[in-house]
C-alpha cells in the first residue's frame, strides 16, 4: 500500500445534506476550528476505512465557486492551497440541476471528484428518477447514491472514495465550450498565461482564463502581480465583453452561466425521467399555509410564542435543580472554611458568579433546540422571508432574524450565539449593524432582574408586562438599527436572492448537534471570562472594608442593644446574661432548623428550660392562646426577644451596607449617582449595575447585598422583591425605568468579547459606549416625563 | 398571445420562460448561479406578507427576491386577450 493517508473535502450546495453526510461519516469526532484569519468555521473529522486513514474536511456549504462571498474563497483557497485527494460534492438528486451547477466549477477546476447522489428517496417520491449510470458516464464522475438520513451509501460512498485516492489522478481542467467568442478569447488568454513561466501554478490556466473572463475580483487581482501578462489579458477580455455586449446585450458572465446551466440540461435530459409532471408537492403546499399573506404571520407569532411557552416550561425543572445544586455546594464550602475572606470569596464571588451563568444553561439550551427545529425543519428560511420587508426597512436583512431571535428575540436566549449567528449575513454593513442591536434583545440573563422588579411593583401584571418588554426590546433595537444605518453604516442594501429549501422533519442527532454547538459556545466563552471577571468584581464590591474603628462603633451598637435588652425587667427572670442569650439564640437557630425538616425532632429539644420561650417566639402572634398566668411573661419576653432581633439585623444591615458603600465599586456607584439621579438610580442600584457588566442577573445578587440581605435568616427577611416595594427610595416609575436600563445598557462582557471576535475591538468599543447613551437618553426620557405627570410618586 | 414583462409584474402562478436577466454585479452573479437564465421557466409561487419578496418556482426548487431583484429579469408570458 502506497498512500494510508487520504484527505477528502466534503462539499455541496446548502440544504443538500451535507453536514448529514459529515455526520455521518464521523459520527462525535468532529473539531471545529476557523479557517485562517476568517470568521468562517472549519469542520473537520477523522475515519478510519479499510485501514486507511481518512481525513474529511467539511467546506463552507456554496451554490457556486465564484468570488461572491467569503464562504466561497475559502472553499477554494482550502481547494487551491491544500490540495486534498479528492472533493466529494453531495448532491441533492431531488434538485438535481442547480446542484450540478457546483459540480460543474469542480470540474472546470480540475480537482478529481466523486458525487454523493443524496436524498435519491426524495427525489423519488417527487417522481424524479435519476439514472445514475447515465450520469456518471455524461459527467466523467463516478457516482454514489446515498440517503445520508438513514445512512444508506456511506460504506460504498467511502470505498469509492478510498478506491479514487487509490488512483493518485491529476488534476484535470474539464474543457467546456461557452460559444465561439468566450471560447476563442479562453484560447488567447491560455496561451498566454501558459507562455509566462512566472504563472501561478497552483490554477490551471485555463481555468485562470474562465475567471478573468468573468471577472473574478479575486483572480484579477491575482493576476495583477505580472502587469504586463494582466493587460494583455484585460484587454482580450475587454474586448470580447464589448463585442458580447453589442450582439447578445449580455455579459460574459451571463453567457457562461448560461452554457453551463445549458451543458447541465443536456446532462440531466440524459439521465433523468420525469413519471409525473410535478405537480405541488406537499411542501408546496405546506407553504400555502404558512407563508399565507393573512395567516402566515399569525401563525409565526403563535410559533415564536409557543417557543417561549416551551423553553420556559421545560427547562423550569432543570433550573431549580441547579439551583439545589449550587446551593448545596455553598453548603459544602462551609462546613470546610470558616467564615472571612476565603470563604467570603469562594461562595459569593465564585459559586454565585458562575453558579449565576451556568445556572441559565438549560434554559438557553431548550430555546436553542427550538431554534434548532425551526432551522433544520426549513421553517426558519420561511421567517426571514416573511420578514424581509420590514426588516429591510430598518436597514437590516431578512436573515438577521435568525441573530435577533437567538438573542432572545422570544426572551431567553444569548446574546453571544446570537452574535455568531450573524456569520450568514454576507454584507459587512448589515453583519455590523444586526451585530450591534443583537445586545437589546432580552437575553436569559436580564429576565431575573425583570421578574424581581415586576413582582415587586406590577404584580398580577407579569404576562402583560413581560409581552411589553419583548415589544420595547424588538423596537430599540429595530430603531437603533435604522439609526445606525442612515448614519454610520450607510449603504446599499444586498440582494434577498434565497432558496426556501423544502420542509423537511428534523432528524434528532441534527438537532442535538446543532443545540450542543451553540450551548458549547456559550459555555466556553461564558464560563472562561465569568470566571475572572465574577472574582474581580467581587474584589471591587469587598475591598476595602470597613476599618476597624467603623466596625467598633457597629460592635458598641450591638453591645448597647444587647445590654438594653438583657436590661428589660421581665427579661432579667429567664435570661441572667450575655451566656444565656447565646444559649437562647442557638436554641431559636436549632429550633429553625428542626422545624424545617420534621416536629418529631423539635420535641428533642423539650428539655431545655427555654423551650417554652422559644415556642412562644415561634407562635404567631395573632393567634390568642388561652393566656395563663406563666405564657403571659413567655408571650412579652418573646415580643421583645424579637424587637431585639429585629433592632439588630438594622445594626447588620447598615454596617454591610457602609461597607458595600466604601468598597471600589460603592464609591464608584456613588460618583456616578451625580448622573444617575435624573434617571432616578441611587448608589445601589449603580454598585448593582457595575455587576451586571459582568452578566446581567448578577443585578439581583447584587441590590440583594446592597439592600443588605442575605445576612439574615432569608425566610425571615422577606425577598427583594419585598424589601424595595417598602424602600421609599423605589417606585413603579424607578422600577420600570430600572427595566429599561438592564434591557438596553453595556452587553456583558462575554457578549463584548464575542462581538470583537467578529468585528474588531473598534465596534466592540463602539457598541458599549453606544448601548450605555441609548441607555441613558431613553431613560432619561421616561424617568422625567414619568415624574412631571407625577407616576413617582 | 406572448408579451415580455418583469418578474414584478407577474401574478401569483402565472409561468414564463426568462428571457434576460439585465443585472450585473453580485446580484447578477448570485441570480444567475441560481439557475435564472434566459430560457429558465419559471413560476410564481407567492408573495410575502407585505407583497415583497416574490417567492418563484425554478427548476426544482423555491427562490425568493425582492422586486427590486425582480425587476431586473424580463420573463414571457401568455397573455389571454
Amino acid at each position: 500500500m502506497l498512500k494510508q493517508k487520504i484527505t477528502i473535502a466534503l462539499s455541496g450546495n446548502p440544504n443538500s445534506g451535507k453536514t448529514t453526510i459529515f455526520n455521518a461519516i464521523t459520527g462525535a469526532r468532529q473539531h471545529i476550528a476557523n479557517y485562517p484569519g476568517v470568521t468562517v468555521e472549519k469542520k473537520y473529522g477523522r475515519i478510519k476505512h479499510r485501514g486507511y486513514d481518512i481525513e474529511v474536511v467539511d467546506l463552507p456549504g456554496t451554490y457556486s465557486l465564484t468570488a461572491y462571498s467569503l464562504e466561497e474563497i475559502v472553499a477554494r483557497d482550502f481547494l487551491v492551497n491544500e490540495r486534498p485527494d479528492l472533493v466529494v460534492d453531495i448532491v441533492d438528486a431531488s434538485n438535481l440541476d442547480r446542484n450540478l451547477y457546483l459540480a460543474v466549477q469542480f470540474k472546470e477546476l480540475g480537482v478529481p471528484l466523486v458525487i454523493a447522489l443524496n436524498m435519491m428517496d426524495v427525489a423519488e417520491a417527487r417522481g424524479i428518477l435519476v439514472d445514475q449510470e447515465t450520469l456518471s458516464t455524461l459527467l466523467g464522475v463516478p457516482v454514489v447514491a446515498t440517503v445520508a438520513r438513514s445512512n444508506k451509501g456511506i460504506y460504498a460512498l467511502l470505498d469509492k472514495v478510498v478506491e479514487v485516492a487509490l488512483n493518485g489522478q491529476e488534476w484535470q481542467p474539464a474543457n467546456l465550450s461557452y460559444g465561439t467568442d468566450i471560447d476563442q478569447g479562453l484560447d488567447e488568454i491560455e496561451d498566454i498565461i501558459k507562455g509566462a513561466d512566472a504563472y501561478d501554478k497552483r490554477y490551471p490556466p485555463r481555468w485562470l482564463a474562465l475567471k478573468c473572463m468573468e471577472g473574478d475580483n479575486q483572480i484579477v487581482e491575482l493576476m495583477r502581480s505580472d502587469q504586463e501578462i494582466s493587460s494583455a489579458v484585460e484587454a482580450i477580455c475587454k474586448r470580447t465583453s464589448k463585442h458580447i455586449m453589442d450582439t447578445l446585450e449580455e455579459e460574459p458572465e451571463g453567457i457562461i452561466a448560461e452554457h453551463r446551466y445549458g451543458h447541465i440540461a443536456g446532462i440531466t435530459k440524459k439521465s433523468v425521467k420525469r413519471r409525473i409532471e410535478s405537480r405541488l408537492n406537499l411542501s408546496d403546499r405546506i407553504d400555502r399555509v404558512l407563508t399565507n399573506r393573512i395567516i402566515g404571520p399569525l401563525i409565526m407569532m403563535a410559533i415564536l410564542y409557543a417557543i417561549y411557552e416551551f423553553t420556559f416550561w421545560v427547562s423550569e425543572g432543570p433550573v431549580s435543580w441547579l439551583e439545589v445544586f449550587f446551593g448545596w455546594l455553598k453548603d459544602m464550602v462551609s462546613l470546610f472554611i470558616s467564615e472571612g475572606a476565603l470563604y467570603s470569596l469562594i461562595v459569593s464571588g465564585i459559586i454565585d458568579g458562575v453558579g449565576g451563568i451556568l445556572g441559565f444553561i438549560p434554559l438557553i439550551m431548550f430555546m436553542f433546540f427550538a431554534i434548532a427545529i425551526m432551522e433544520d425543519s426549513g421553517y426558519m428560511a420561511r421567517v426571514a422571508y416573511m420578514l424581509d420587508r420590514v426588516l429591510r426597512w430598518f436597514g437590516l436583512h431578512g436573515n438577521s432574524v435568525m441573530a435577533l431571535l437567538v438573542s432572545g428575540g422570544i426572551a431567553g436566549g444569548c446574546a453571544v450565539p446570537g452574535v455568531m449567528a450573524t456569520r450568514t449575513l454576507k454584507d459587512p454593513k448589515e453583519r455590523i449593524a444586526t451585530l450591534l442591536v443583537v445586545p437589546f434583545m432580552n437575553c436569559g440573563a436580564k429576565l431575573p432582574v425583570f421578574a424581581v422588579l415586576i413582582a415587586a411593583f406590577f404584580a398580577k401584571k407579569e404576562a402583560g408586562m413581560m409581552f411589553i418588554f419583548t415589544l420595547l426590546s424588538w423596537s430599540f433595537a429595530l430603531f437603533a438599527a435604522k439609526m445606525i444605518r442612515s448614519t454610520l453604516l450607510r449603504g446599499p442594501k444586498t440582494p434577498f436572492v434565497m432558496e426556501l429549501p423544502p420542509y423537511r422533519f428534523p432528524t434528532l442527532k441534527g438537532l442535538i448537534i446543532h443545540t450542543w454547538e451553540r450551548t458549547w459556545q456559550f459555555i466556553k466563552r461564558a464560563g472562561t471570562f465569568i470566571l475572572g471577571m465574577s472574582i474581580l468584581l467581587w474584589a471591587m464590591m469587598t475591598f476595602p472594608g470597613l476599618s476597624e474603628k467603623q466596625m467598633k462603633v457597629y460592635e458598641e451598637q450591638r453591645g448597647e442593644l444587647r445590654d438594653s435588652f438583657l436590661a428589660l425587667p421581665e427579661v432579667k427572670g429567664i435570661i441572667k446574661d450575655e451566656k444565656g442569650l447565646e444559649d437562647l439564640d442557638e436554641l431559636v437557630h436549632s429550633y429553625a432548623q428542626a422545624m424545617k425538616e420534621d416536629l418529631a425532632s423539635a420535641k428533642t429539644l423539650e428539655k431545655n428550660p427555654l423551650f417554652p420561650l422559644v415556642e412562644a417566639i415561634f407562635a404567631d402572634p395573632h393567634v390568642q392562646k388561652e393566656s395563663e398566668e406563666g405564657n403571659l411573661l413567655e408571650m412579652t419576653v418573646a415580643s421583645a426577644y424579637l424587637r431585639y432581633r429585629e433592632e439588630q439585623a438594622r445594626i447588620d444591615g447598615r454596617q454591610n451596607q457602609a461597607a458595600l458603600k466604601g468598597t471600589v465599586a460603592g464609591r464608584i456607584g456613588q460618583i456616578l449617582e451625580h448622573v444617575t439621579s435624573a434617571v432616578g438610580f441611587d448608589y445601589r442600584t449603580n454598585i448593582a449595575l457595575i455587576g451586571g457588566f459582568a452578566a446581567k442577573e448578577v443585578v439581583v445578587s447584587t441590590l440583594g447585598t446592597a439592600y443588605s440581605l442575605g445576612e439574615l435568616d432569608p425566610e425571615k427577611s422577606g425577598s427583594l422583591s419585598e424589601k424595595l416595594k417598602q424602600d421609599p427610595q423605589w417606585n413603579p416609575l424607578v422600577a420600570f425605568t430600572l427595566i429599561l436600563f438592564t434591557m438596553l445598557y453595556v452587553p456583558c462582557l462575554a457578549t463584548v468579547i464575542s462581538i470583537k471576535k467578529e468585528s474588531s475591538w473598534r465596534w466592540a468599543g463602539f457598541s458599549v459606549a453606544f448601548n450605555l447613551i441609548v441607555a441613558y437618553l431613553v431613560c432619561l426620557f421616561v424617568y422625567q416625563i414619568g415624574s412631571a405627570l407625577g407616576l413617582g410618586g | 398571445m406572448k408579451k415580455i414583462i418583469t418578474m414584478r409584474e407577474m401574478t401569483d402562478n402565472q409561468g414564463g420562460l426568462v428571457k434576460r436577466v439585465s443585472a450585473s454585479g453580485d446580484m447578477g452573479r448570485r441570480i444567475r448561479e441560481m439557475g435564472l437564465v434566459p430560457n429558465a421557466y419559471i413560476q410564481i409561487q407567492g408573495r410575502a406578507p407585505l407583497k415583497d419578496p416574490v417567492a418563484i418556482k425554478i427548476k426544482d426548487f423555491i427562490l425568493t427576491l425582492r422586486n427590486n431583484e425582480a425587476d431586473h429579469i424580463l420573463v414571457e408570458v401568455d397573455v389571454d386577450e
